[in-house]
């Protein structure tokens, strides 16, 4: 119990009378955690008042000690999200009338006003993490931040575990450096496991010092499963079927979020949705490739409450808070429960009052997942998240900004990368390595000691051997790494936003596709600008961006459990039912634990279908390499196909026993050749070479026009394998390669068991459980060696074709 | 490699970006850039600094498997002028062993003007050679013949979904315009205006693929 020591000052106690509030238990936790001089993280839900809760041990303090002095130093992983808090954080702050100044420092701050807060700084500091790295990288940021007291981390749940969580783990190891007395806090959303987070804030990775404060649960979410007519379609993953359904609901409700897994499913569910809208209601659209203004101009129309339905995507997962939602839409599966609740979390932002939630699964599989995601919120059980070592790019580009701001000493500067948690592993050898590669690249032939950008004094300090190195690296610092965009606009030069190059190059001009809500049809393309404008006709989707989440292994376990647990049966559908019933009489119904294996004929071709439940991109992966096996064993593979259930393999001879294509060492000898063959590891050379300032970043408008550009990371890739093959950022992008795009963690997991929990079903014909699998969209096809030779000889045959008189 | 004729010239297009001169036996090349990787280091860009070593391997292979005697290289040979100071000596002692064992000829290009340092080899600004004008940047106002570099064009094709990016040649009645082959060297579109301006009308990118030479009409 918070005694005497929570006492607040007069102006916040005052302050929250006035409002008619009493302050929540765990903010006064807070507080008693600082009182005691303990760093902390705070684990709560959405709207129980997390941000006052970080921020009122600064307030009281700041009162009860004034300072003109940087204070508090408060990170988000958005812009948008700090300017907000400073709107939150600022209106207390003015009732409270207290004399504390706060300002934000972001990409977007002019720069005089960046040089002003060095000089002269508020007492609290919004940033984000890339915004902390650069401030670090000026060599007076040891006087500004050499009084720091506290750093509050903001939805840490959101990017502790990934590269951005890295570099700000770097950041805070080098702000304790600098101010040994600072307090690390950090707010998150409900997560499976605390401990995992107190140990990535710890500075010295001891969890216990690290106290963890949780919030009250918010009252139980209301999640229903939204079935038209009752039934579930065989097919499909998206619930567009139900657009009349959904809009029926947002006829019934004030203002609902419509989540979508990705941006080219929320530009057709738009489309879908306008279809049914006869009211004419205002619904709006947000995802991550629309233009800043586009986004903020939709933001601001929900802030003031005018639209009744927004359709978004992951874009939206973070951010804003609008209060006046309340009913939250999930449009297909939910792929993880963590993600549900957050989402959900968006609507009702009062800890008092439940939140109300519909989810549209899109084929009978998500009608499981969907239901195993209810269940999981029921029970509380939340999605496990994986903290891996810190990733060496990274690490290169935070040793640069140190060199930035002055020499610094090989050893010193080790042990103080050591202690962020991320890189407390990391050897001597390997921080040497890190060294030489920013030195000269890191090459072992000796080509460019006279280029060296760091030089080593007689007292061994080290420190950067010219100033323009400092210009660029400022320049190009960052964590993100867009791929090549061009813009899409209109004649009269408005934005509509940006696809990937990949996609405007499949487009030629008088094409249509969906984008920002419209149908747009392609009048030009150019080096940088895609120039549309509106069209009638029909139109293609988009493929761009945004990555595919794949399916938890918590939700995974259960949707298992649901097909081995008849007692479950009697909740679902008649037709759910109907088709757990006949595949339990045509073939097998897996217990958890066993890998199904179905092989049949179809058509003259042969299928195997093997039932992992590991998610889409292990199962992607997976797709790979047998085929690849199935290939040199001469089985004659022809395609496959993959979903988060099941890979389905295609061949024209039949597969007779399958142990052996699932056998361990497909990770050794199929699986390096193929990732070095795909482009997996170029886009990921790509990321690592830019974060780890190999190349400079590619500024957009800055692109050359009609000149070849300057070179292609791919070429470097190329020259990098061929002659020293071991180098730094190729391990770097196999790190990447293997955890992010492969998923080979639970690919290894699942060949591990193969073998011993195989069961194999050979069948006259085609079982129940397959269909949804077989009907997926997106195939792949097998590629032989000579794929694009033939693509090319096909080109030129139509081409002749076209052009014959 | 496949045979085609050039204004009455028998010529082979090789995959590698390469033409072989069978008549002469001579292998002819653009755009080989070395040192290219060095020049981005002097910036503060630690590129590889292995990229004149790589093409100097592919193009030792070549000569190797055409037996040619006589290799002419088409400009921008080297990054930059001083790029020959700076090669690695490993790079040094293949380009002196080519260079020591065939007829071998610079031609200057926009990047390389200038240079001095060369091991060997003779320097020339252009030649005309049985009838064939050999130089770095096509001249439209030339009518003779022509073989030349400097555009690096790059075939680009859409195919169900696919996109493949390409080194090609680029052929129009009287001019010919071979691929960069440097192993750091990027591509131009070789639909882009300034490559059919160059080349002329009708142009045709030229792909070898195994045993074909696909020609691609250029509208440009």
């Amino acid at each position: 119990m918070p005694g005497e020591t929570a006492a607040l000052p007069a102006p916040i106690a005052d302050w929250f009378a006035a409002k008619g509030w009493a302050p929540r238990r765990h903010q006064l936790a807070m507080l008693d955690a600082a009182r005691a001089g303990r760093d902390a993280l705070l684990v709560a839900p959405t709207g129980a008042g997390k941000t006052l809760a970080g921020f009122l041990p600064s307030l009281v303090e700041l009162i009860e000690a004034p300072v003109d002095t940087l204070h508090t130093l408060y990170v988000s992983p958005l812009k948008a999200l700090a300017i907000d808090v400073q709107r939150n954080l600022l209106t207390p702050i003015e009732e409270m009338g207290v004399p504390i100044r706060v300002e934000t420092r972001t990409g977007d701050t002019p720069s005089d006003r960046k040089a002003r807060q060095r000089v002269k700084p508020p007492q609290i500091l919004l940033t984000t993490p890339e915004s902390l790295s650069l401030l670090l990288s000026y060599p007076d940021s040891a006087k500004l931040l050499g009084h720091l007291r506290t750093i509050v981390i903001d939805e840490v749940h959101a990017f502790a575990t990934g590269k951005r969580g890295d570099l700000l783990g770097l950041c805070m190891a080098r702000l304790t450096t600098l101010a040994p007395d600072m307090r690390r806090v950090a707010l998150s959303a409900t997560v499976a496991d605390p401990d995992g987070y107190r140990g990535w804030l710890s500075s010295d990775g001891d969890i216990d010092a690290v106290a963890l404060v949780e919030g009250e649960a918010g009252a139980e979410a209301e999640i229903a499963i939204l079935l038209p007519q009752g039934r579930v379609p065989w097919s499909g993953h998206s619930g567009r079927y139900a657009a009349p359904q959904v809009m029926k609901q947002i006829e019934a409700h004030r203002t609902t979020l419509v989540f979508c897994n990705t941006r080219s499913l929320a530009e057709l569910i738009f489309q879908d949705l306008w279809k049914e809208n006869e009211q004419q209601l205002p619904i709006g659209i947000h995802h991550g490739s629309l233009s800043k203004e586009a986004r903020r101009k939709v933001e601001g129309a929900m802030a003031e409450g005018r639209l009744r339905a927004l359709v978004c995507t992951a874009s939206l997962d973070l951010g804003v808070d609008w209060g006046d939602v309340d009913l939250v839409i999930q449009m297909g599966a939910p792929k993880g429960s963590s993600r549900l609740l957050q989402r959900i979390g968006r609507a009702n932002h009062r800890l008092d009052e439940a939140s109300r939630a519909l989810l549209v699964p899109g084929n009978r599989f998500e009608y499981l997942e969907a239901q195993a995601a209810l269940d999981a919120v029921d029970a509380r059980e939340l999605d496990p998240d994986i903290f891996r070592p810190g990733a060496l790019d990274v690490l290169a580009q935070h040793i640069m900004g140190i060199a930035c701001a002055g020499p610094f000493s090989e050893a010193a500067l080790l042990a103080e990368v050591n202690r962020a948690a991320p890189y407390a592993a990391l050897s001597a050898e390997v921080f040497g390595h890190v060294l030489h590669f920013i030195e000269s690249g890191g090459y072992s032939l000796k080509a460019y000691d006279r280029f060296k950008r760091l030089t080593q004094d007689a007292d061994g300090l080290w420190r950067v051997s010219h100033p323009r190195f400092l210009a660029q690296h400022r320049l190009n610092a960052g964590i993100i790494v867009e791929a090549t965009m061009l813009n899409v606009r209109f004649r009269n030069g408005r934005s509509l936003g940006k696809v990937e190059e990949g996609f405007a190059a499949q487009l030629s001009t008088g094409d249509t596709f969906f984008f920002a809500g419209i149908t747009c049809e392609v009048e030009k393309i150019d080096t940088e600008d895609l120039i549309v404008h509106a069209s009638k006709k029909p139109a293609r989707i988009p493929t761009y961006g945004g990555s595919r989440m794949p399916l938890s292994t918590s939700l995974a376990d259960r949707v298992r459990g649901f097909l081995h647990d008849r007692s479950q049966w009697p909740r679902f559908p008649d037709d759910v039912r109907d088709w757990l019933e006949m595949q339990d009489r045509r073939s097998v119904l897996p217990r958890p634990g066993q890998l199904l294996v179905e092989t049949f004929p179809r058509e003259g071709r042969y299928y195997m279908v093997a039932y992992c439940f590991e998610g889409w991109n292990a199962q992607q992966s997976l797709g790979m390499l047998l085929t690849r096996r199935m290939e040199t064993r001469g089985l004659q593979p022809i395609g496959f196909v993959a979903s988060d259930y099941a890979v389905a393999v295609t061949s024209l001879k039949p597969v007779i026993d399958p142990v052996p294509l699932f056998s361990n060492d497909i990770l050794q000898d199929e699986f390096v050749e193929w990732v070095q063959q795909s482009n997996l590891l170029k886009r990921a050379f790509r990321e690592v070479a830019v974060i780890g300032g190999l190349v400079e970043r590619q500024h957009p408008g800055k692109r050359k026009t009609g000149k070849q550009v300057t070179f292609s990371t791919d070429l470097i890739y190329d020259v990098l394998r061929r002659y020293e093959p071991d180098h730094l950022l190729l391990r770097a992008a196999w790190d990447d390669a293997r955890a992010r795009m492969t998923d080979v963690g639970r690919l290894a997991n699942l060949l591990e068991r193969a073998a011993g929990t195989m069961l194999h079903v050979d069948l006259e014909r085609v079982s129940p459980l397959a269909v949804p699998v077989l009907v997926l969209i997106g195939r792949e096809r097998v590629t032989h060696g000579g794929a694009d030779d033939a693509l090319l000889i096909e080109a030129e045959a139509l081409a002749a074709e076209a052009m014959a008189d | 490699m496949v045979r085609f004729s050039f204004c009455g010239t028998e010529l082979m297009a090789l995959g590698q970006g390469a033409l072989f001169w069978p008549a002469r036996r001579a292998l002819l090349v653009a755009d080989l850039h070395f040192e290219k990787a060095s020049w981005y280091a002097r910036g503060g860009q630690m590129l590889p600094p292995y990229d004149s070593i790589a093409t100097l391997a592919d193009l030792t292979a070549l000569v190797t498997a055409c037996d040619a005697t006589e290799v002419w290289c088409l400009g921008d040979s080297f990054h930059d002028r001083h790029g020959c100071e700076r090669l690695p000596d490993r790079a040094r002692d293949m380009l002196r062993a080519l260079t020591g064992g065939t007829r071998w000829t610079w031609i200057t290009g926009n990047h390389d003007a200038g240079f001095a340092d060369h091991c060997g080899g003779t320097i020339v600004e252009e030649a005309e050679v049985d009838g064939l004008v050999l130089r770095h940047e096509a001249d439209r106002h030339d009518p003779r013949p022509e073989l030349s570099g400097h555009f690096h064009p790059r075939l680009y094709v859409t195919l169900r979904g696919r996109r493949i990016a390409r080194r090609c040649f680029v052929a129009s009645p009287s001019k010919l315009i071979l691929p960069a082959f440097g192993a750091l060297t990027g591509g131009l579109d070789a639909a882009d205006p300034a490559i059919v301006r160059a080349a002329g009308r009708p142009a045709q990118a030229l792909v070898p693929v195994a045993d074909r030479l696909l020609r691609f009409p250029l509208a440009a």
